[in-house]
């Protein structure tokens, strides 16, 4: 009846994992209560459980990636006590098993329920606001999307209550997460975790391809969009090419560990090494899909508070290119001590020194956009200050660990472990915290605390390097990543100091929380009226914020590359037509969160081997799409009338801030024009302005 | 919505073309699929010699059962075709006949899918005997797994065809049914000269 499920998954011998279940179900208990208390479950329901809005979704995302920020981070945190308290005479105070399971969490929940939905949370947010579009191409979908991952996500705590969690690595690596060596249900919880927020995200994929290609607004051509749209393209054509091969992957690990099969066995004529190079041609796009919108943001920030067009976007766009298409090309590299041959090893070390050169381009692009601008020391730009010095140091590491003789010495180091951090945090953490504070206005109509937010900067910054330059000594030093405990003294001093630097990043996330309560609680203050706080030059800054739910009254024409801007300087912004027309949008549907919640039981029930409840599931699912494809209303229109209040208000706002008065001012994008009216590129401007 | 019935058929007939919106995203879909298949055609070659003291291709495979399975879905892919031609006449009732002959003989394909697998099985060749055979399940599972969801799919659109007519709805599901359809055929190709036409060949028995 219940599979494999007996009260002894109940049981935990740690008292830790008894401590943390009790604050996870007291704070899950008290949010419920709260939630009756104040009758909010019938808002919840029906504003965010059931919305179809891109907007509302992303900000979905975004909660479950904050979510476990924290857990990622607390798992981060212990592994770090763990080695500062452990070592020649010391125990520290983690069992061996529990360690794994950390540090395997850490990674799963940083790289799948942090990093991916908190930026699949900002494409939400910003692209179709960009593109000029009223919502994504496929609005359902979009919302089985951000459901599925909150049921992965859901998977992932309920492993820390029943059973446990996985001991191999975030990276699940063949044969140690087959049965024979993981009898426990740990891995099995990844694999479900993994396959259902990976086909979450293989569906954003695909509907983010489709309404970048096919629902601009007219006149933005390609090479008009703006930079962060041209990344998430990128992203998206990635997540589409190379999500699949997760799939499959997790699929044949997970048949392995159930039906007897052999894919990736060490007997019966299974080949580990299969499955560990069908994970790394998911697993090296991957890491471009978390860092190139991360560079699309870093973009925006610079252009915006620089007061500039992009440095050579061309070449942006083509390094962006090039290193998407590069990342399908490199993956050995991430295993060049299991066997093959010095040729093979140093084509793919070529391969991968290559990406540095696209990636470059990208450096120079920014710096050669700040220069000689009007630069603002706005949050958004602290960040990318940040990640241009953090990041290039981490590419430095990135080529040297890419040289197939230098990676024998390096490899399963915590030199590797120091290099990863050193791309991943300032390329993808601190770029989506860009974002975050870029955008956020956008969203809620209100800014966020400037002082807290340096405190949160300086917090994360130097916690960065004093949590991570030590694992690169350490590294050199010799010491395996993922010890449990160790018997070489000279390495206690590092890993001390590395859990200070933990503690200090520490603080830079609570100053964030800090500084979300203040800048809410001070929102009055805060408030944008204009929708445009920034001085924008994309088309999201031409809308009031929050948006409203269908983004443009009017869909608007672009004429060129920061096409707000160019509103601006030729007097088109704000523009009104002769009369506004009925907007039909998707209705709210519980479809989604249905199919979520069948996911969800799905996973636990295949963990545990309850086969006729994940049976049921399938056909539930399978029953929830015909039933909705039944269903022929799925439309609401918003008349014209209402659209036309709506802009009458946010003209009264315009007028009130004296925007209209401001604009008139703007004569020039930041850069000169020709007389014939052509833009200099800014190539012969900055070469000319050099001293000298 | 007074509009004339040839007027209708002409917003059919522009749901169902291959490179509207939604359809545009359905290719996106179908080229995640591509890979997944990839994976699995890796996984086959990679593992298609480790018989484990088990069963070889010779053994197990069977020319003359394939065929038949072959032309069958050949001869499915024909019939939706014919369906499809059918929706652009705007004729209802010959889109529900060809839709249920696909079936049919998707159906056919399927059961006799199965009862070769059955048949392996029994004579001990299950899944779990060797990478070979793992890697072989798993191939022509999956293929058969995507042909069963085709076919509740095609049950789907004759009941919605039978009960709603031709709304541009359903033209433009039926465009996106069919690719998915012929998208079947494609790989069901790469399958017969990956999987059986080298083992039948190094086996050596037909």
């Amino acid at each position: 009846m219940f599979g494999k499920l007996t009260l002894d998954a109940f049981h935990h011998s740690s008292m830790i994992i008894v401590f943390a279940n009790a604050i996870m179900i007291g704070t899950g208990l008290a949010v419920v209560a709260a939630l009756t208390y104040y009758r909010k479950w019938g808002y919840l329901y029906r504003e965010w459980f059931t919305t179809v809005d891109h907007k509302k979704i992303g900000v979905i995302y975004i909660v479950i990636a904050l979510i476990f920020l924290l857990r990622g981070f607390i798992d981060a945190s212990m592994v770090r006590a763990q080695q500062a308290t452990a070592g020649p005479g010391m125990d520290g105070y983690l069992e061996a098993g529990h360690f794994a399971e950390l540090f395997t969490g850490h990674g799963t929940m940083m790289i799948f329920f942090m990093a991916m939905p908190f930026l699949v949370g900002l494409m939400n947010i910003a692209i179709p606001l960009q593109i000029g579009a009223r919502d994504v191409s496929f609005p359902l979908l979009n919302a089985v999307s951000v459901w599925l991952t909150a049921a992965a996500g859901a998977l992932v705590m309920i492993s820390l209550l029943v059973g446990s969690f996985s001991e191999a690595g975030w990276s699940g690596y063949t044969p140690f997460s087959g049965l024979a060596h993981s009898p426990g249900p740990g891995v099995d919880y990844w694999i479900w975790a993994l396959q259902i927020s990976g086909i979450s995200t293989t569906l954003t994929g695909v509907n983010f391809v489709t309404t970048i290609l096919k629902k601009r607004a007219p006149g933005m051509t390609l090479m008009r969009m703006p930079m962060f749209t041209w990344t998430v393209l990128c992203t998206s054509i990635l997540i589409v090419v190379s999500f699949p091969a997760l799939t499959a992957a997790l699929a044949l690990l997970a048949l392995d560990r159930s039906a007897g099969t052999h894919f990736f066995t060490s007997i019966m004529g299974g080949d580990q090494m299969l499955y560990i190079n069908m994970f790394w041609l998911w697993g090296h796009p991957e890491v471009y899909i978390l860092v190139l919108p991360a560079f699309g943001i870093f973009s925006e920030v610079v252009t915006t508070y620089c007061n500039k067009r992009l440095f050579g976007y061309t070449s942006m766009v083509w390094a962006t290119m090039a290193i998407a298409f590069l990342s399908f090309g490199v993956w050995v590299h991430h295993f060049y001590t299991m066997g093959q041959d010095p040729l093979r090893n140093s084509i793919f070390g070529i391969a991968t020194m290559i990406i540095a050169i696209p990636t470059g381009v990208k450096i120079y692009d920014w710096i050669w956009t700040m220069f000689r601008g009007r630069i603002e020391y706005k949050l958004p730009m602290l960040w990318t200050l940040g990640f241009l010095i953090t990041f290039v140091m981490g590419g430095m590491s990135g080529v040297l660990l890419a040289i197939p003789g230098a990676d024998y010495k390096m490899h399963n180091s915590l030199f590797l472990v120091a290099h990863f951090h050193n791309v991943l945090i300032p390329g993808t953490m601190f770029g989506l915290l860009a974002g975050f504070y870029y955008w956020f206005p956008k969203v809620f109509g209100f800014r966020l605390d400037e002082k807290w937010g340096r405190h949160s900067f300086w917090g994360w910054l130097v916690g960065f390097y004093v949590a991570f330059v030590p694992l690169y000594m350490l590294g050199i030093m010799g010491m395996p990543r993922r010890m449990v405990t160790y018997d070489n003294p000279a390495w206690h001093f590092w890993l001390v100091i590395a859990a200070i630097g933990a503690m200090i990043v520490a603080y830079g996330i609570f100053a964030m929380f800090m500084q979300i309560y203040v800048s809410w609680r001070d929102r009055e203050k805060n408030a944008d009226l204009t929708g445009d706080p920034w001085g924008g030059r994309t088309l999201e800054w031409s809308i009031p914020s929050p948006p409203p739910e269908y983004n443009f009254a009017v869909v608007p024409e672009v004429r060129d590359r920061d096409a707000f801007m160019e509103m601006k300087v030729s007097n088109r912004a704000y523009e009104r037509p002769a009369a506004y027309e009925d907007i039909h949008m998707p209705k709210s549907t519980p479809m989604p969160i249905v199919v979520a919640a069948l996911s969800f039981v799905f996973g636990f029930a295949y963990v545990w081997h309850i086969w006729w409840l994940a049976g049921l599931c399938v056909l539930g699912t399978v029953a929830a799409v015909i039933v909705r494809s039944f269903n022929e209303e799925t439309e609401f229109v918003i008349p014209a009338a209402e659209v036309e209040a709506d802009e009458d208000a946010f003209h009264r706002r315009l007028k009130d801030a004296d925007v209209f008065e401001r604009i008139k001012d703007i004569e020039e994008y930041g850069d000169e024009r020709t007389p014939n009216g052509q833009f200099v590129e800014p190539t012969t401007r900055a070469t000319s302005g050099l001293p000298g | 919505m007074a509009s004339s019935p040839s007027h209708d058929l002409n917003r059919v007939r522009a749901a169902a073309r291959a490179d509207s919106e939604v359809n545009f995203g359905f290719w996106a879909y179908l080229m995640s699929d591509v890979v997944l298949f990839s994976m699995l055609f890796l996984a086959y070659v990679n593992l298609s010699q480790r018989y484990a003291g088990g069963p070889t291709p010779g053994d197990i495979f069977s020319l003359h059962g394939v065929f038949l399975e072959t032309m069958a879905l050949l001869a499915s892919s024909l019939t939706f075709g014919l369906a499809m031609v059918s929706l652009h006449q705007g004729k209802k009732n010959h889109i529900i006949g060809w839709l249920l002959a696909t079936f049919l003989l998707g159906g056919f394909f399927l059961w006799h899918e199965v009862s070769e697998f059955v048949h392996i099985i029994h004579e001990g060749a299950s899944f779990d005997r060797s990478g070979f055979l793992s890697a072989y399940f798993g191939l022509v599972g999956t293929h058969g797994a995507h042909v069963f969801f085709g076919m509740i799919w095609l049950l789907t659109m004759v009941a919605q065809v039978a009960l709603r007519g031709l709304t541009p709805a359903i033209g433009s599901r039926l465009a996106r049914l069919s690719l998915f359809w012929h998208f079947l055929d494609l790989v069901w190709i790469c399958v017969f000269s990956t999987v059986y036409l080298p083992g039948l060949i190094q086996g050596g028995s037909a």
